[in-house]
C-alpha cells in the first residue's frame, strides 16, 4: 500500500487538493455545522473517490478480495456442472448496456462454465440489445478460447425476439414458430444443432441473465411454473434480486444477485476450470468488488454520521 | 462571471491540458482504437475486427510494415464520444448543464431510433411479411428462409388487419376502430398475466410456503434449517396479518402486525442495499471505462501489455 502511494503520488495529490475546501469550511465553521449544512455534491464526491480509488489500485497492483460462495452460488454452479458434455443449454441474455456491469461478468461466467463443460449452448434475448450481449460474450469467451467450437454445431445465437413473456410461452411449446432462422439468417433445417430441437423443453438447464423485464420473472411464470420439470438458474441485477429470492429454491434453484453473486460464481468457476494463472478477463467481478467494499464503507459511515447529527439537533431542541 | 461558471472553466481548461498532455506528450499516449483486417469468405473483402493496442505493438514490432493490425478513426472518434457523453452525464451530478441536455436528448433519440430500427427487421419482416408473403422477404431481406418454417399462413392476415386498425388512431377521422385491436392487446395480456401470477405466484407460492418446522434430515434433527422455515412461516403470517384490515390492530393482533412490518422494513432495507450494490457497479463500469479503454491508466487485463513495455509502464 505504502509503495502505491509513493509511486502514486500525484493521484494522492489531487484526492488532497479536491477535499481542501471542505477542510477549510470544517475549520471555519465547525465540523458540526458543516455536517449540518452539507452540500450533496460533497457526498458525491467522496463517493467519486471511494470507488475510483479500488478500481484505481486493483488496477494497477493486480490484487482482489477474497471472496467465499455462498449456497445460492454454489447450487447455480452445481445445475450446470452436473450436466455432460453435450448436454442441450439455453442461454437467455435478456439485459442491455445499462446492465452491463453487474450482468457482464455473470454472462461471460456463464458461457466460460458451460463452454469448459462442452455444453450445446443456445442463446436467445428478450430485449433488442439482448442480441449484441450475446455476441459480445461469444467474442469475449468462445472466439478466442474454445476455438474447436463450432457455431451451429456448438452453440447457437437465436438473437432477439419481440413480445415479452409470449415469446416464452410459445418457445417453451414450439420454438420454431417464432425461430425461423438464427440472427444471421441461416435456416432453422440447415443448423445441425436444431436437429431434433423442437421446443425449449428439452434444454437440460435453462440460464437467465436478467436486468428486469421481461427476465427472469417471466421465465418462472411462463416456462418453469407450467412445467416444473425444466430447470431454472438466474443471474439478476440487484434492483430485480430481492423480487426473485421468494422462488428460490422450488422454482429457481439458483440465483446470482447483483455483483456480489456475480464474483462468488466467478471464484467458483475460474477455481473449478481457470487454472492456476486465470486470464484477467474472467476475475471482472471479482475487482469490481473492491470499490463495492469501500463505497458501502462510506455509505454506512454517512449513514451512522447523518443518525448521529439528526440526534444530537433532537437532544438540543428537548 | 458567476463563481460556478468560473469552476467550470477552470475545469474544463484543466482537463483538456490534461487530456492533450497524456495523448501528445507522453509514450504511452491514450485513447487510440486498432482494428485487425480478416478477408472474409469470398476473398475480395475484408473486414475490420477489434484488436487491442498489445496485439498492433505485438505486429508492428514482428513486421513494422505490416498492414493486418491499423489504427482504426472511426473506433476512436466512437471511444472518445463514449467518453464525453460519460463525463457529460455525470456533470449532472454538479448541476444542469448544457452537455447534460445533449448527452441526455442524444441518448433519447438513439434509444427510439434503435427500437423503431429492431421493430422493423426483427419483427414485422419475419413475424408479419415473412408469414403473409414469404416468398418476398426470402428475395428481399432473409435469403436463409426456408423449409416448413417458409410455408405461408393466411391466419397472419388478422394480424395485419389488427395492425392497421391499430395505427387508425392516427387517421383524421375514425380513430374508434383503433380501440377493437386496443381491447384485443388488453384482454390477451390480462389473461396470460392473470393465469400466470395465480398459478406462478399465488398458488406455488402458498405451497413453497408450507413448511415443515422441525426438519429431520437422515433421522437427525436440522436446528439450523428449522430455524429458517419458522422464521419464513412466521414471517409470512405477521405480513399477512398486517395486511388484514377486520380486525382492529390491538392486542394479540396489534403485536403480530407490528411484527409484520418489521419483516416489511427488513425486507425493503435487504432491497435498498442490493439497489446500492447495484448502482455502484454501473459506476464502477464507468469509471473503468474512462481509466481502461479511454486514459489507459489502468490495464487490468493486459491488453496493452505490449505497451507496457515499449513504454516503460503506465501510471
Amino acid at each position: 500500500m505504502t509503495e502505491f502511494i509513493v509511486n502514486q503520488w500525484w493521484l494522492v495529490a489531487i484526492v488532497i487538493a479536491s477535499l481542501i475546501p471542505l477542510v477549510m469550511r470544517i475549520v471555519s465553521a465547525g465540523l458540526l455545522e458543516t455536517l449540518r449544512t452539507l452540500d450533496r455534491r460533497w457526498i458525491f464526491l467522496l463517493l467519486l473517490w471511494a470507488v475510483l480509488i479500488p478500481i484505481y489500485f486493483i488496477g494497477v497492483t493486480g490484487r482482489t478480495f477474497p471472496e467465499v460462495p455462498s449456497v445460492l452460488a454454489r447450487a447455480t454452479f452445481d445445475e450446470i456442472d452436473r450436466l455432460n458434455p453435450g448436454d442441450p443449454i439455453l442461454l437467455a441474455f435478456d439485459y442491455d448496456p445499462p446492465s452491463e456491469g453487474e450482468l457482464g461478468p455473470m454472462a461471460t461466467a456463464f458461457v466460460y462454465h458451460a463452454a469448459s463443460k462442452k455444453l450445446r449452448m443456445y442463446f436467445m434475448a428478450l430485449w433488442p440489445l439482448g442480441a449484441q450481449m450475446i455476441d459480445n460474450t461469444i467474442a469475449k469467451v468462445i472466439t478466442p478460447d474454445f476455438r474447436d467450437l463450432v457455431y451451429g454445431r456448438d452453440y447457437i445465437n437465436l438473437g432477439f425476439k419481440s413480445g415479452q413473456e409470449g415469446v416464452i410461452k410459445v418457445v417453451v411449446t414450439n420454438l420454431r414458430e417464432l425461430y425461423t432462422t438464427d440472427s444471421r439468417g441461416t435456416a432453422m433445417q440447415d443448423i445441425p444443432m436444431m436437429e431434433g430441437i423442437t421446443n425449449i423443453q428439452q434444454m437440460k438447464v435453462i440460464v437467465s441473465v436478467s436486468a428486469g423485464y421481461p427476465g427472469t420473472k417471466e421465465w418462472v411464470q411462463y416456462a418453469v411454473t407450467p412445467f416444473p420439470s425444466l430447470r431454472l438458474v438466474a443471474g439478476a441485477t440487484g434492483v430485480q434480486a430481492p423480487l426473485l429470492y421468494p422462488y428460490v429454491p422450488r422454482q429457481l434453484p439458483g440465483l446470482l444477485g447483483a455483483i456480489k453473486g456475480a464474483a462468488e460464481y466467478e471464484k467458483l468457476v475460474v477455481d473449478a476450470y481457470g487454472g492456476a494463472n486465470a486470464d484477467p478477463k474472467y476475475l471482472e467481478a471479482l475487482r469490481r468488488m473492491g470499490p463495492q467494499l469501500v463505497a458501502h464503507l462510506l455509505i454506512i459511515t454517512l449513514i451512522v454520521v447523518a443518525n448521529v447529527v439528526f440526534l444530537i439537533d433532537r437532544g438540543r431542541k428537548r | 462571471m458567476r463563481r460556478e461558471n468560473v469552476f467550470w472553466m477552470a475545469l474544463l481548461v484543466i482537463g483538456a491540458a490534461a487530456l492533450l498532455w497524456r495523448s501528445a506528450f507522453t509514450t504511452e499516449g491514450m485513447g487510440r482504437e486498432y482494428v485487425r483486417a480478416v478477408p472474409v469468405a469470398n476473398g475480395r473483402w475484408t473486414q475490420s475486427d477489434p484488436a487491442t493496442y498489445g496485439e498492433y505493438q505485438g505486429a508492428e514490432a514482428a513486421l513494422p510494415a505490416q498492414t493486418e493490425y491499423q489504427f482504426s478513426l472511426p473506433r476512436t472518434i466512437g471511444l472518445w464520444l463514449a467518453a464525453f457523453f460519460t463525463l457529460a452525464i455525470f456533470s449532472f451530478l454538479f448541476g444542469d448543464n448544457p452537455f447534460y441536455k445533449v448527452a441526455e436528448a442524444v441518448l433519447v433519440g438513439v434509444s427510439a431510433a434503435y427500437w423503431m430500427v429492431i421493430g422493423f427487421w426483427d419483427v414485422i419482416v419475419p413475424n408479419l411479411v415473412g408469414k403473409i408473403w414469404p416468398a418476398l422477404v426470402r428475395a428481399w431481406a432473409m435469403p436463409g428462409l426456408s423449409g416448413p418454417e417458409a410455408e405461408p399462413s393466411p391466419s397472419y392476415i388478422v394480424v395485419l388487419v389488427l395492425s392497421v386498425m391499430l395505427l387508425w388512431r392516427l387517421a383524421p377521422k375514425g380513430g374508434w376502430i383503433a380501440r377493437w385491436p386496443l381491447a384485443f392487446i388488453i384482454g390477451t395480456t390480462a389473461g396470460l398475466r392473470l393465469i400466470a401470477f395465480l398459478h406462478g405466484d399465488f398458488l406455488v407460492q402458498i405451497r413453497n410456503t408450507i413448511l415443515p418446522l422441525a426438519v429431520i434430515d437422515g433421522g437427525v434433527f436440522d436446528p439450523w434449517l428449522s430455524l429458517q422455515n419458522l422464521l419464513i412461516v412466521v414471517g409470512v403470517l405477521c405480513c399477512l396479518v398486517y395486511f388484514f384490515f377486520s380486525f382492529e390492530h390491538q392486542g394479540a393482533v396489534g403485536a403480530t402486525a407490528k411484527a409484520g412490518i418489521w419483516v416489511l422494513m427488513i425486507t425493503f432495507g435487504a432491497a435498498f442495499g442490493y439497489t446500492v450494490m447495484g448502482r455502484i457497479a454501473l459506476l464502477a463500469i464507468r469509471l473503468e471505462f474512462l481509466l481502461d479503454d479511454w486514459l489507459w491508466l489502468i490495464d487490468p487485463t493486459g491488453r496493452r501489455v505490449a505497451a507496457l513495455l515499449a513504454g516503460g509502464g503506465l501510471g
